[in-house]
């Protein structure tokens, strides 16, 4: 077909950020998957809480301890992510590098203080229906916190390389961070289902 | 004749003929093994999967020919019982898992770039990664087949057949791990889509200006996004239950066998539209072409599928209506099951308004339209009939429903697809499929299907449950199944005659030119296959119809990189230019990403600590999949 130029491109930037960045809604829409199954296991919790005679079925309600310390951490994580989101839209290297240091920390220790929270379910996962329901809810968790702090380790990692300066590295590192804003507001429903329906 | 290209080249002052050799230099894949393996073109991806996917529609037709084979008599022993439980998993789960759905998704990955006049679509490698996913996990389906350790619980594996105490040994694992393959496949396509959609559109093409069957796309991606996870989580919960003695589905310990179903049928009903929309999304595009004018009812068709999609999320407890759940919620959902006919049925008097205001011509996919129209219309109206619980009470599980779903599903999405498949395969291939050959499938195709299903409905009155092995002489079923099993035989050469048709026009059809069938949509103004980058310049679109309304004359963009893979992202409401974006270059870590994930997937059904040492080499193959390369794609 014949061409009639209408429209000149030259001077757009050569990469979108926010909401012009392709990753940035790769990233929402796998948080849209992600949220539903998450929104299914609380209902596969529910709907089993609903069917038995006695919830939780023999066994005492989850120790407040492990689970509160958990959340604690998660929210206060917040604040340095936030900050981090912060630096990488203002590019600021130095500072971004130093974030993804402690977010590296912030995400490791409430994982570790997770061995603890399973343990303090006090029930096993296969001991009966709200065993399975619980473990399978605080693992589908958990494996969240897993793959995002492993992503954070690399980025970290890449931010110190040759690769680091370039905005789509700084896209990368917000895009991480709005990830950790959802594997943390996530963590609230799950955390009241697990700890204060059986307490109802 | 081609100028060196420098650093940031632009395409503004290159000539047609150097312009094509500088993208073809950046664009293109190479040849070649690593090639083949690396590539990350929609294109070639797109054929790929179309191709895997018909394959597994033919072994899927082989199974039902060889139940039908069984049935033909009373008290036939042509096949083992336990093999025929195996044929009737297998034949069903290929063809929802392994066909339907990828196949629609995969036309979706060819077109939908083209439609949106984009260079490639969203995340690539993902797609590369989801075709080699769906590729495994179809292999690992049909080879457990082959060894006898085929699945045999039926195609939706209900518990407490599917369980611990009733499955015993392998087979359900390897149907719940196909489920995790081809689920993240159609996930990643699903995302793949939305993105492009959403903002890989060509500058000007606001949301009242997509091709219906980008729209129809873009639907279904978001009822896989929403739907899929049901699926997972229960095929997840059911490994579970079987590997390390979870108890989700184990009444004896507070577990429940209902529990399965609602995961299921919350995956299982909004599946079947994930199959439908397309297929009306592709009428919708086809349509305008054979009746020589644009489609009537635009608006009205975008908001049926909208409401489709959102309506066929409260449906599925129509499949359990047999299950003694409460009277209110089955009338709620015999209400929304109603609801959803409206709809539906607006968008059938906007193709007839369609064809009534045009001048129809009888061209093959036009053919297929039409035997879309009686077939789907029966299936619906048998969906209202089994919509209603007292007649479902009767029906379930018997040959009617066998008869409607097919009714539906061949009808409402096999049909139209194949009128897809003859529309669109001068833009796969370069040429015609034969238009002779081609009226001959579709009226052999047409005729044997019915003769083949309608039956089926008689046969559900009579009493006849489906999926039973073999039944007693005096039955009195021996003479409809003895037809049915004969148009079984005419039906599949049909399809023999279509994939002859096929394979022969690949290679010697006609020469088909960029737009033989004079349409409208955007993926005829390139050549026919296109260019590894689609178009040369950009098109940019003022109105719904850009190729019946711009006089012969394409309107493009111009100052795009030619030195680099670069498109154009735009804003998700009226389509205006935001960046030029790169696009990635071929790459061989989505096979090696893909092939780890098969380690951990296959080893987690024999322990679950595959779980934990499998995850070391997916790490690794995704961290070697994300660390950038510093090629010119890297620049910001």
């Amino acid at each position: 077909m014949k061409q009639d130029v209408v429209v000149d491109l030259s001077d757009l930037p050569m990469n979108g950020s926010g909401t012009a960045s392709l990753t940035w809604w790769g990233t929402v829409a796998f948080m849209l998957i992600e949220g539903t199954g998450f929104a299914l296991m609380i209902s596969v919790y529910l709907y089993l809480g609903s069917l038995a005679p006695a919830w939780p079925i023999e066994a005492p309600p989850p120790e407040w301890g492990p689970g509160t310390g958990v959340t604690l951490l998660l929210l206060a994580s917040l604040v340095p992510n936030v900050l981090l989101s912060r630096w990488a839209a203002a590019r600021d290297l130095r500072k971004v590098r130093a974030g993804l240091l402690i977010m590296a920390v912030f995400g490791t220790a409430p994982l570790v203080l997770r061995v603890w929270e399973f343990m303090a379910l006090d029930v096993s996962w296969d001991s009966n229906a709200y065993g399975s329901a619980v473990w399978m809810l605080l693992g589908l968790h958990t494996t969240h916190i897993l793959t995002d702090l492993l992503e954070t380790y690399v980025l970290a990692a890449l931010m110190f390389t040759r690769h680091a300066d370039n905005p789509r590295r700084f896209g990368d590192v917000q895009d991480g961070a709005m990830y950790w804003n959802f594997v943390v507001l996530t963590w609230l429903p799950i955390y009241a289902c697990l700890y204060g329906i059986p307490r109802l | 004749m081609s100028a060196r290209i420098q650093d940031d080249q632009r395409d503004t002052d290159l000539a047609d003929a150097p312009l094509d050799a500088a993208l073809r230099r950046v664009w293109d894949t190479p040849r070649g093994v690593w090639g083949a393996l690396a590539t990350v073109d929609h294109k070639v991806i797109g054929r790929r999967y179309i191709a895997t996917a018909f394959v597994f529609l033919a072994f899927g037709g082989v199974l039902a020919l060889l139940m039908r084979w069984q049935l033909a008599r009373p008290e036939s022993r042509v096949l083992t019982p336990d093999l025929y439980n195996q044929i009737f998993t297998v034949h069903g789960t290929s063809m929802m898992f392994l066909f339907a759905v990828p196949v629609m998704e995969a036309m979706a990955v060819y077109l939908v770039p083209l439609m949106v006049g984009t260079r490639n679509i969203a995340f690539p490698r993902l797609n590369a990664f989801s075709y080699w996913m769906y590729l495994v996990g179809g292999i690992l389906l049909w080879g457990a087949f082959l060894v006898d350790m085929g699945p045999d619980i039926g195609w939706f594996a209900y518990v407490p057949l599917a369980g611990p105490q009733y499955g015993a040994g392998k087979r359900v694992d390897i149907w719940a791990q196909m489920i995790t393959f081809t689920e993240i496949s159609a996930l990643a396509v699903a995302v793949e889509i939305v993105v492009t959609v959403l903002k890989q559109r060509a500058p000007g093409m606001s949301l009242d200006r997509i091709p219906l069957f980008v729209w129809a796309m873009l639907v279904t991606s978001f009822i896989i996004i929403m739907a899929m996870p049901a699926v997972m989580v229960a095929s997840t919960a059911l490994i579970l239950d079987r590997l390390v003695g979870t108890h989700f589905f184990n009444p004896a310990e507070g577990g429940d066998v209902l529990l399965w179903q609602h995961l299921f049928w919350f995956f299982g009903h909004p599946e079947v539209y994930i199959i439908f929309l397309p297929a009306v999304g592709m009428i919708s595009s086809i349509l305008p072409t054979f009746v020589r004018r644009p489609i009537f009812g635009y608006l009205p068709l975008v908001l049926a599928m909208v409401s489709v999609g959102i309506l066929s999320f409260g449906l599925w407890v129509h499949h359990m209506f047999t299950t003694g759940l409460p009277r209110l919620g089955e009338s709620f959902f015999t209400a929304s099951s109603m609801a959803i006919a409206l709809p539906s049925g607006i968008q059938i008097f906007c193709w007839l308004a369609t064809i009534w205001y045009g001048r129809p011509v009888y061209r093959t996919p036009f053919l297929f339209i039409l035997a879309f129209f009686f077939t789907f219309i029966m299936g619906g109206m048998t969906g209202v009939m089994v919509a209603s619980v007292p007649l479902d009470t009767q029906l379930h599980d018997s040959y009617f429903v066998v008869a409607h779903f097919h009714y539906v599903l061949v009808g409402g999405a096999v049909f139209p697809l194949l009128g897809g498949v003859y529309y669109w395969f001068p833009k796969f291939t370069g040429r015609m499929m034969s238009e002779r050959v081609g009226k001959w499938v579709a009226g052999l195709l047409f005729a044997a299907f019915n003769f083949t299903f309608f039956p089926m409905h008689v046969l559900g009155l009579l009493g006849m449950p489906r999926r039973v092995y073999t039944y007693q002489l005096d039955m009195g079923w021996g003479g409809l199944n003895l037809f049915v099993s004969l148009s079984a035989v005419v039906l599949a050469a049909g399809f023999l005659l279509f994939f002859y048709d096929a394979v022969r026009s690949a290679r010697h059809g006609e020469p088909a030119g960029d737009n033989p069938w004079g349409a409208a949509t955007l993926e005829w103004a390139t050549a026919s296959p296109p260019p590894s980058y689609n178009f040369a310049r950009l098109p940019v679109v003022r109105s719904a119809n850009p190729l019946w309304e711009d006089d012969g004359v394409l309107p493009v963009a111009g100052g795009l990189r030619v030195d680099r893979r670069e498109l154009l992202v735009t804003t998700v409401g009226g389509a205006l230019p935001e960046a030029r974006e790169s696009s990635p270059r071929p790459t061989i870590w989505p096979l090696w990403s893909a092939l780890a994930t098969t380690a951990l997937l296959l080893g987690s059904i024999l322990t679950p600590w595959a779980v934990v040492w499998g995850a070391v080499p997916v790490t690794i193959a995704l961290i070697g999949w994300f660390w950038p390369g510093g090629r010119k794609e890297e620049e910001s």
